[in-house]
């Protein structure tokens, strides 16, 4: 069942130049939502941004009925998004698509890059109640490109890699000693963020026979499979980010 | 109490408000939102005689007040649409009409005499206008003759109501319409989405992998109006009227311009439940302007 709802804004949490975290507060109870799962949100007041935002899911909060959306500004429709203060109301439509499945294994591995790493945190909390410990992999610009590293450190270790080396590791998220090895500690990886970095960890994965469940991100009219606008191609031919993901596991996809 | 049915040929439609193909899956979608069974009619996606993967990745670009698609037909075929999908959407009661397109006039032909088998589809949206498929599609709709002869040869096999699709992309579209009336059509359809393209500057790249589509939205609506008026003026037959509607005020002037009934497109993709409020908003504005009739609206235009 998916769901549109009136929220109220009740925090706008500038994070860096380009990212910000919106909390909302829902005046009824949440529907279950799973992590990777996403909401369509609508914009108003900008005549370039018509169509609803795509944006994962952060973080949810059923005890308060709240919702948390870290937003990147791209855009003039992020940016319209960025810029609501608190008090203003934000439609979404919710839950879509299907979401990360919980691991056979508890040995995982959380892998985000640049705003890939939004569904991570919901994804790490959900495995932590399901008594599994998440390790995150978060790899950025650099340093001052990070967001909320403490909050996935309530959860998990974090390991960091940065493109200039300002924190962590230097380098690509691949390159980080964690991925180095011939008989690496986790045999499941959850991955977002960009197709160069996911594509990566498909292929290492592949020769691995690790599991790597990847979220793609691909541009949406509808958000709901009425449109067939969002496809990527599959073993079975084009099939809807939007319904049949964001999730996939790698093998799926044809990478 | 207003009346809010239509007629178009022989079918009454409870309300003057469907659903434009391809942007309504196959209504299913959209039931979380919204009871289907209150619109007057959905037309569901483009149907062709075999299954199509439609055109790759990237297939969508947002422009100020509208998009650009470039699905190109991706479906199951018509025979899948039969097996698969019909069953699971023929218990709505509202007019369900199934877009229908091809690349030869033989598989307009072999589609539409399928459809006319099933009892619950009152009748089919024949597809002249599709600007993204290689074969077919806009070029059927954008010649006369050609117009003519796929509409004729379908006529010839199809019994039930025969909506013809019209492309925008013509000189003159009154031209097409008068040519598919005398053809058989029992009612036409306007518009299909306008040829358009957009580029990445900073990418110096197209960004449709087709590198052009077909452009929707309220952006769209000025050219749509027009030429609903122009064809209605032009034909006997009904009008259906649709580009960019997305408020119930839109649609009224679709009526007035012309139209008969009129489909939401785009629109249902900001706002799922768009359709139901356009209804509602048709039948508050009898109401105050103390007009009995949805019907009283198509041509009440004042010119003078």
């Amino acid at each position: 069942m998916k769901y549109l709802h009136d929220f109220t804004i009740v925090n706008n949490e500038r994070q860096t130049d380009d990212f910000v975290v919106l909390t909302l507060q829902y005046d009824g109870a949440l529907p279950r939502m799973m992590p990777g799962q996403f909401a369509e949100v609508k914009v108003d007041h900008t005549p370039t941004a018509y169509l609803r935002r795509p944006l994962s899911i952060h973080d949810v909060n059923y005890e308060q009925n709240q919702i948390k959306l870290l937003i990147q500004e791209v855009g003039d429709g992020t940016r319209t998004l960025c810029a609501l203060p608190a008090g203003s109301r934000l439609n979404l439509m919710y839950p879509l698509g299907k979401g990360y499945d919980l691991p056979n294994s508890d040995k995982v591995l959380l892998v985000g890059g640049g705003c890939g790493v939004a569904p991570l945190l919901f994804l790490g909390r959900h495995l932590k109640q399901h008594g599994i410990t998440p390790r995150f992999l978060i790899g950025a610009r650099t340093a001052s490109a990070l967001v909320r590293l403490d909050a996935y450190r309530e959860l998990g270790e974090v390991l960091v890699t940065t493109e200039d080396g300002s924190m962590g590791q230097k380098g690509f998220v691949i390159h980080h000693p964690v991925m180095r090895t011939d008989s690496p500690d986790f045999d499941w990886i959850y991955t977002c963020g960009p197709d160069a970095m996911m594509k990566a960890l498909a292929k290492y994965a592949r020769h691995r026979d690790i599991t790597c469940q990847v979220s793609l991100e691909n541009r949406m009219a509808c958000g709901f499979g009425a449109c067939l606008c969002c496809v990527t191609p599959t073993q079975d031919g084009h099939k809807c980010t939007c319904v049949d993901g964001p999730v996939f596991d790698s093998k799926y996809l044809q990478w | 109490m207003v009346d809010l049915s239509v007629k178009l040929g022989n079918i009454t439609l409870k309300n003057p408000v469907m659903t434009a193909s391809g942007t309504f899956g196959y209504g299913e979608e959209y039931a979380d939102f919204i009871d289907i069974d209150a619109l007057g009619g959905i037309v569901v996606k483009g149907t062709t005689l075999h299954p199509r993967q439609g055109n790759p990745y990237p297939r969508m670009a947002e422009t100020p007040m509208g998009m650009l698609n470039a699905v190109g037909l991706q479906n199951k075929g018509v025979d899948g649409f039969i097996d698969d999908i019909y069953p699971r959407i023929c218990h709505f009661n509202t007019a369900i009409f199934v877009n229908v397109s091809g690349s030869t006039i033989e598989e307009y032909v072999e589609t539409a005499a399928k459809i006319n088998e099933l009892e619950h589809i009152p009748g089919i949206e024949l597809n002249i206008s599709c600007p993204n498929v290689k074969e077919g599609g806009m070029a059927f709709g954008t010649s006369c003759p050609s117009a003519v002869a796929v509409t004729k040869a379908v006529r010839d096999v199809y019994k039930k109501h025969l909506m013809v699709k019209l492309s925008p992309n013509v000189t003159d579209v009154t031209e097409i319409a008068k040519g598919v009336e005398g053809a058989g059509a029992d009612s036409v359809s306007l518009i299909n989405t306008l040829l358009g393209m957009a580029i990445n500057a900073k990418t110096r790249r197209p960004e449709l992998s087709t590198i052009t589509g077909g452009l929707s939205g309220p952006c769209v609506k000025p050219v749509a109006l027009r030429m609903v008026w122009q064809v209605s003026k032009s034909v006997k037959i009904p009008v259906v009227g649709m580009g960019g509607i997305s408020s119930a005020e839109d649609a009224i002037e679709f009526l007035l311009a012309g139209a008969s009934a009129i489909q939401i497109g785009t629109a249902n993709f900001v706002d799922p439940k768009i359709t139901v409020k356009v209804i509602e908003g048709i039948s508050e504005y009898l109401q105050v302007n103390n007009i009995n009739s949805a019907r009283e609206l198509t041509g009440a235009l004042i010119t003078d």
